[in-house]
């Protein structure tokens, strides 16, 4: 089990969708982590392709500059879409 | 002929409904979460083929039976499954290998089923055949894991190999009935499926690096009802509930 290592998995619903983290597991290699995550995430069919991608390679942001990075969006409504009329044959924004 | 089918539904059935049985026994005891949920999920399409053969055993034999009858109420001596299937689980080794001897036949047996001009046998081996592919990259991908990786590992496989491969031949085992079955495009050819057998098991092991033991006890008798001991261990475990209280449902 030493050798093993984390994998994030992403499920595509279904031919359209895009592919969403579904959660992690354990394999020792790509190849067994597409069939762990076969066999762990989509015994009700709630898929039809997956990809995988070892942990270690997802950079992510330090929680601890959660403020100072993502609040100061929260008072720029004007960034939102919503300050102009849409034509009606539009239906999907 | 109708008794001749009815009594190879069975041989399919119960050589399925033991893999699984026999598969299931890992659950809780895998050697990590993720194989522990695979193993089981490969149990539970075994017991899916297992009852579909039984109900074509059933509509076959014109009696009130249901499938359930035929997997809980049937004693070890009416089980028509080859030895190999009813081994216990042994080690993590021994499963794999034993689950890819199984894999490969199954992938040329349902092969085979899924031409067969007995529809409801035509369906059922489309349907397994779907699921048996599945299984035997699994298998096939953890017989080379094994075999390349640290020697206890690779001591295990090859003494799982020593253990199992005269249990194979039984796996082929046909008689006169059977052979009038195939000639009738109703049943699968049982010397081409050893033959195609023989030849991809055989690549594997050689990619593997796994020596095939000389010579040995071949193991016979399942397809007559002459089973090892172990059988009527599993269906003590397995049968008990409906044995203890008839007609339980839940």
């Amino acid at each position: 089990m030493s050798e093993m290592k984390l994998y994030e998995v992403f499920i595509r619903a279904k031919s359209g969708l895009n592919h969403r983290h579904v959660g992690s597991l354990h394999a020792s290699d790509a190849e067994m982590a597409l069939m762990n995550a076969r066999d762990v995430y989509t015994r009700r069919k709630e898929g039809v392709s997956i990809w995988v991608v070892e942990s270690k390679h997802i950079a992510a942001s330090n929680p601890e500059q959660e403020h100072e990075w993502f609040d100061p969006a929260e008072d720029k409504v004007y960034r939102h879409p919503t300050f102009y009329p849409l034509d009606k044959e539009v239906e999907n924004m | 002929m109708e008794q001749a089918l009815y009594q190879y539904a069975l041989r399919l059935a119960d050589s399925s409904l033991t893999m699984g049985q026999r598969l299931a026994e890992w659950c809780g005891h895998g050697p990590y979460l993720e194989e522990d949920v695979a193993l089981t999920n490969v149990s539970l399409d075994l017991i899916g083929h297992a009852q579909m053969f039984y109900q074509i055993a059933v509509d076959l034999s014109g009696e009130t039976k249901t499938a359930d009858d035929l997997a809980f109420l049937r004693d070890a001596h009416e089980f028509r499954n080859p030895l190999l299937t009813e081994l216990p689980r042994g080690d993590f080794a021994y499963t794999t290998l034993k689950q890819y001897f199984v894999d490969v036949f199954n992938l040329h047996l349902y092969q085979a089923l899924s031409q067969s001009n007995h529809q409801p046998l035509a369906q059922a081996g489309k349907k397994a055949l779907m699921e048996v592919k599945y299984h035997l990259t699994r298998s096939q991908a953890w017989c080379e894991r094994l075999s390349m990786s640290t020697a206890e590992a690779k001591q295990r496989m090859q003494q799982a190999l020593d253990d199992l491969w005269f249990y194979t031949p039984e796996l082929f085992e046909t008689d006169e009935v059977m052979r009038q079955l195939a000639d009738d495009g109703v049943i699968a050819d049982y010397a081409s499926l050893k033959n195609n057998w023989q030849k991809q098991v055989e690549a594997l092991l050689k990619k593997c690096q796994l020596e095939l033991p000389a010579s040995g006890w071949v193991a016979t008798g399942g397809l007559q009802g002459e089973h090892s001991e172990h059988l009527g261990y599993m269906l003590a475990e397995m049968q008990f509930l409906q044995r203890a209280y008839p007609g339980c449902e839940w």
